[in-house]
């Protein structure tokens, strides 16, 4: 899950980006760490050597000095961030090869729900996609905040119930990668770790085909079941029975998820009451 | 669903016997043991009969010295607990991979809420707001702050939300929610029970003692100096007083409206942030974070204002570049308001408003790199004592950079899409908090100790504290800034990943140092008590200080100055020192002394406490009639405290002049002094 | 050595300005008690900036209740304003009452205050009152949360406001024009005008520009 090891361009933008701020500022900060440590050292007091100056406490050019360097390291970093604002917006679409892959993610508590919306199959905790095709990925939450993340991807974003979020990414290379939640989220946050599977783009269809053969139906009903509060340790796949699902989540047409069982609190500590008002 | 209401549940709304968790060993034995620790000190006080001197001296006064203290030992007191909450979590992180850990993640989600709940508003601001009260109106050349019974009052509330927080580990339960609780997860149906109760009442509470904190400092600078006292002349002190509490009162009352806001949605069934009939969590983040982010400068601030004092004492020269760094603080108190949303650049707002928020919070580095350089010229050229405030603040100057580059690296949109929320985040923010913040409160504590107490602290302890907390911050969060880049999200309360738990284990040694190095200073606390004959500060100038706290006494009377000096230029003091050593003032006759008035003690600040806290618990537990009771109690103790007929006393001349000999008779020692050139 | 006087010859003047202006020390109690009472006022209306915001944020969140124009009742906001106008101008003549000491024009004055204070209060509570029996309270939607807030925020100062007053008058009757005295009733006369001026920014905010159909 190394951000210096991006699988894709977002990723690899991104972290081009983290590195050069880095190396910027660092040419500023190393040369002031040594002028501080030098300074507290060389002017100790019982370094005779040192010219006392007790007057000097104001030089024009110094001022001049102080105020140009954070100044200019600070327009150069704003450019960077204008720039690479625009170029790398979440909403702003990733050009791949192939067809591209519309996915829509939902966070639960405490999972991820993926739809694929245009194969008629969703996934719960597992991601799968073509390498190297254009992934529109939208998002929203069936309870509280969560954000969704692939750090060798890139971007992160939130998901929000009652509202819809957009990300665009692209996976150069095939192999296993992990994506997680990054918002705190309650007590099973730490379990909503997914896979992703970044699968060759040949063999994707019949991934999808091998996925829609399952039993399990993705509707409404299912669907409510799933938001139960809850970890989800398996990786379960389901047919999608309605396309228009994620919008009916999206909506609210769908109401958000409960939250704790108000009856029963096993392991929970006792909070002295269970009356919600 | 709620349960048939019996006549036991209206008396007691929500709480009966399974608020107290006898069922978890972990609050059961840490609550007993504060308990005990609590009845023996009271035992103690009131057996020694200590008790009518704690209340005349302490706990009704008005005296801005006092309450300084009081605010200092509360911060450190919840600093332990802070603390103890921070090497829960180190361990658990060290222990919890592919494992549960020893707290189950109802607890370890309490633990880091009141962990950052407890830090941030009962450690750092107390910290800064108590050596704020100790020292600026001695800065100032005044007698006292411009409101002191309202002083006592901000005191005894934020103390109240201490109490609360602290309450609710033993009886019910705390916030699950993280440091800020944001909805739709701190709502009533995702958060039942009373934590974000508690939280929300205990904050609701202490800010309302911060704001009057914020409105007294604002006065007093702008509106009690000693004559001759320009702005330009005030000590630096002064001006980043002036900024932080000008802050206070432009971003407190947010986030009482937020606050409200979020109790409404709890206890009314209103919809501002609810998922449900249009709430906007949105809203929340906006809200809550144009506050957040005033309130981090709200803290530093004042620690700046500190380093200026230090560094330009123990360097023996005046501050570098004073009308730059006047400059540069009120440019960041200015700007703090304009950067809150790069707390949520992955919230979707778009590129051009992720844009405009990132360039401004890059904008404020500025005048922060300005500050840092003109520390380093205050040092060039200066003959440098390294006492521990000293290493406090050279070590501030060191590791404030690293945080501060870091926290312009996350403003940069596109790398705050891979480090929003990460352990690189936290280590970002332990960074510039405590290697601002708290470096500065130590710095401040041990710089001011011998004013406030009349005797210095031990050196050589102070300098054992200093490097295993430095040391011991950086093997603590370096760990963290790597774990950030490896992926690793904030609040886990276990993972299964393996390349972060090394790093894990690194950070846990380091809380170990950090630890040795907080016993460093209790210990110090305590030798230096028991010397204290052998650290007396006779002088009250022990550092050969600059401004004029150092014209008093140590401790100074009650009315800080017999007559109010006369000020002419910047660091008044040492302008003083260096005339007197000129002309060898001995016997030169002085003006007349004067009768001084002096507000008098009050309890209003005690009681009105006492009913903001019976109000509080009530509030939190839906115990409706005891709400009313202490409301009015409330009431009635403004009311009382408006019918008094006598709120000054007079110190007569006679004894001003008594106490004011005393102090001449041992500064005679200081005129001879090696100091001023 | 005196601690009076600092004469150095330091730095009164470092940039050769030629002018300076002394600091004359520090101010009489009357102008601190204002002043930070006005810093008081400024943070109170930084925390109506937050309900009006949050208003302006939620208006339209109707969540298939009723929108503004359906509920507002124009005409009892028209009769509040003019209460609470005309009580900010009783209230300016209870202060002038009070700086010449005048006893009977003082509690003229408080009195009638605070009668159309009540008046203000009961028309809101009414408003209110009716909005909830009918189903439109502040827990059916965002927009009603949002307008119940802002509104009864208000609402609460000026019931404050009652209370104050009341305490200010038994305070003049116990105590006279004392010096304390008068500065508490100097600070509930900036209280109270701050307020009307907030009804201005409420009514016009709420009730003229969410009132149109």
């Amino acid at each position: 899950m190394n951000l210096l090891d991006p699988q894709g361009p977002v990723a690899a933008a991104n972290s081009t980006i983290l590195i050069d701020s880095v190396v910027i500022m660092l040419a500023i900060v190393v040369p002031t760490i040594i002028a501080i440590l030098a300074f507290a050292f060389w002017f100790r007091a019982s370094n005779t050597k040192a010219r006392y100056q007790p007057d000097f406490v104001y030089s024009g050019r110094v001022e001049m000095v102080v105020w140009a360097i954070p100044a200019l390291t600070v327009i150069l970093l704003g450019g960077v961030a204008w720039i690479g604002s625009h170029q790398l917006d979440p909403a702003a679409p990733v050009p791949g090869t192939g067809s591209p892959v519309r996915i829509q993610a939902v966070s639960l508590d405490w999972k991820w729900l993926f739809i694929y919306p245009d194969q008629r199959i969703a996934t719960v905790n597992s991601l799968t996609v073509p390498a190297g095709a254009e992934l529109n990925i939208q998002l929203t939450s069936s309870s509280v905040m969560n954000v969704f993340f692939i750090p060798q991807l890139g971007s992160m974003i939130y998901t929000m119930n009652g509202m819809v979020t957009k990300l665009n990414l692209r996976a150069d290379n095939e192999g296993k990668l992990q994506g997680l939640s990054a918002h705190f989220s309650g007590d099973g946050f730490p379990d909503m770790m997914f896979d992703v599977n970044v699968i060759s783009p040949l063999s994707f269809p019949d991934w999808v085909a091998t996925t829609a053969k399952t039993d399990a139906v993705l509707n409404e009903d299912s669907y409510k079941k799933l938001m139960q509060q809850g970890i989800e340790k398996g990786r379960p796949t389901y047919r999608l029975e309605d396309p228009r699902l994620f919008d009916l989540i999206a909506t609210q047409h769908i109401p958000p998820g409960p939250g704790p069982e108000l009856v029963s609190d096993a392991g929970r500590p006792h909070s002295g009451g269970h009356d919600a008002r | 669903m709620p349960a048939a209401r019996t006549v036991e549940a209206t008396m007691l709304g929500k709480l009966d016997w399974s608020a107290i968790p006898f069922d978890q060993p972990i609050p059961l034995i840490a609550g007993a043991i504060v308990l005990v620790g609590i009845l023996a000190v009271l035992t103690w006080v009131v057996v020694k009969g200590h008790l009518p001197y704690l209340w005349h001296e302490w706990i009704t006064s008005v005296d801005h010295k006092r309450i300084g203290v009081m605010y200092i030992l509360l911060a450190s007191v919840m600093l332990l607990r802070g603390g103890s909450d921070a090497i829960m979590m180190r361990i658990q992180q060290a222990i919890a991979y592919q494992s549960q850990g020893y707290l189950p993640p109802e607890h370890y989600n309490q633990i880091f809420s009141a962990h950052g709940t407890i830090m941030i508003f009962f450690v750092a601001m107390p910290f800064v707001i108590g050596l704020m009260n100790l020292v600026v109106p001695l800065q100032l050349g005044v007698r006292d702050v411009a409101f002191p019974t309202l002083n006592s009052v901000g005191f005894w509330l934020t103390a109240t939300g201490a109490l609360l927080v602290n309450l609710s580990l033993v009886i019910g339960e705390f916030a699950r929610t993280g440091w800020l609780a944001f909805p739709p997860l701190s709502e009533l149906s995702y958060s039942p029970g009373v934590g974000v109760d508690y939280y929300a009442w205990s904050l609701q509470i202490s800010g309302v003692g911060t704001l009057v904190a914020g409105i007294n400092l604002v006065t007093t600078v702008l509106k009690l100096r000693t004559k001759g006292m320009n702005y330009l002349r005030m000590p630096m002190f002064c001006w980043t007083t002036l900024a932080s509490n000008l802050l206070i009162v432009a971003a407190f009352p947010i986030l009482t409206a937020t606050l409200a806001m979020l109790l409404l949605d709890r206890y009314l069934g209103f919809h501002f942030f609810t998922n449900e009939a249009g709430g906007n969590v949105m809203m929340f983040m906006n809200l809550i974070w144009a506050w957040g982010h005033p309130e981090v400068y709200i803290l530093v601030l004042p620690a700046f204002g500190i380093y200026s004092e230090v560094v330009s004492t123990f360097s023996g020269k005046p501050l570098f570049g004073y009308r730059s760094m006047v400059l540069a603080t009120m440019a960041i108190c200015i700007i703090s308001f304009m950067v809150w949303l790069h707390h949520f650049f992955t919230m979707g707002a778009g590129p051009d408003v992720n844009a405009i928020f990132g360039i401004a919070s890059m904008i404020i580095a500025v005048p922060t790199g300005v500050k840092i350089y003109n520390w380093l010229f205050t040092m060039y050229g200066g003959r440098i004592r390294f006492a521990t405030p000293m290493l406090w603040s050279v070590g501030f100057m060191v590791t404030f950079i690293i945080g501060g580059l870091t926290g312009v690296l996350v403003a940069v949109p596109p790398a705050d899409f891979m480090l929003h929320n990460s352990m690189f985040l936290v280590a970002h923010f332990h960074n510039v908090i405590i290697g601002g913040v708290l470096f500065g409160a130590f710095a401040g504590f041990e710089y001011w100790f011998p004013k406030a107490f009349g005797f210095r602290l031990d050196e050589r302890w102070g300098k054992i504290a200093f490097w295993f907390t430095f040391i011991g911050f950086y093997v603590t969060f370096m760990p963290l800034y790597v774990a950030g880049m490896l992926g690793m999200t904030r609040r886990m309360q276990h993972y299964d990943v393996a390349e972060w738990r090394p790093w894990m284990i690194i950070a846990a040694f380091g809380m170990l140092l950090l630890s040795i190095g907080v016993l460093a200073q209790v210990f110090q606390l305590v030798t230096s008590i028991r010397n204290r004959e052998a650290l007396r500060d006779r002088t009250g100038d022990p550092w050969d200080g600059r401004s004029l706290e150092w014209a008093t006494s140590s401790p100074p009377p009650v009315f800080n100055f017999a007559f109010s000096p006369d000020v002419r230029g910047e660091d008044a003091y040492w302008a003083m020192k260096r005339h007197a050593k000129e002309q060898q003032l001995e016997d030169h006759p002085g003006p007349e002394y004067q009768d001084i008035e002096m507000p008098k003690n009050s309890p209003t600040g005690f009681v009105c406490a006492f009913f903001a806290t019976v109000m509080g618990f009530a509030l939190i537990w839906h115990i409706w009639w005891m709400v009313i009771l202490g409301g009015i109690g409330a009431f009635a103790t403004f009311v009382v405290f408006a019918w008094r007929d006598h709120d000054e006393y007079v110190i007569p001349a006679a004894e001003v002049e008594r106490i004011d000999r005393i102090n001449i008779e041992e500064r005679r020692s200081l005129v001879s002094m090696a100091g001023a050139v | 050595m005196s601690m009076t006087a600092a004469l150095g010859h330091a730095h009164a003047d470092p940039h050769h300005i030629g002018v300076v202006v002394e600091h004359p020390g520090p101010a009489p109690k009357r102008i601190v008690t204002a002043y930070g009472f006005w810093v008081f006022l400024l943070s109170d209306i930084v925390m109506f900036s937050c309900f009006f915001a949050a208003y302006a944020v939620l208006v339209d969140q109707t969540a298939g209740g009723p929108k503004g124009s359906e509920i507002f009742e124009q005409r009892n906001v028209a009769i509040e304003t003019v209460c609470l106008l005309l009580s900010s101008f009783t209230c300016g003549m209870a202060s002038i009452a009070a700086d010449v000491r005048n006893r009977f024009w003082f509690y003229l004055g408080m009195a009638v205050t605070c009668v159309l204070g009540l008046i203000f209060l009961a028309i809101e509570f009414n408003e209110f009152a009716d909005l909830v029996s009918r189903g439109y309270g502040p827990s059916r939607s965002a927009f009603l949360t949002a307008f119940f807030s802002l509104v009864g925020c208000h609402g609460l100062h000026v019931t404050a406001g009652v209370l104050w007053l009341l305490t200010m008058m038994a305070q003049v009757f116990a105590k006279g024009f004392r010096a304390d005295v008068l500065r508490r009733m100097m600070c509930f006369a900036l209280f109270w005008h701050a307020l009307d001026i907030i009804w201005v920014g409420v009514f016009s905010v709420v009730y003229l520009l969410g009132g149109g159909a």
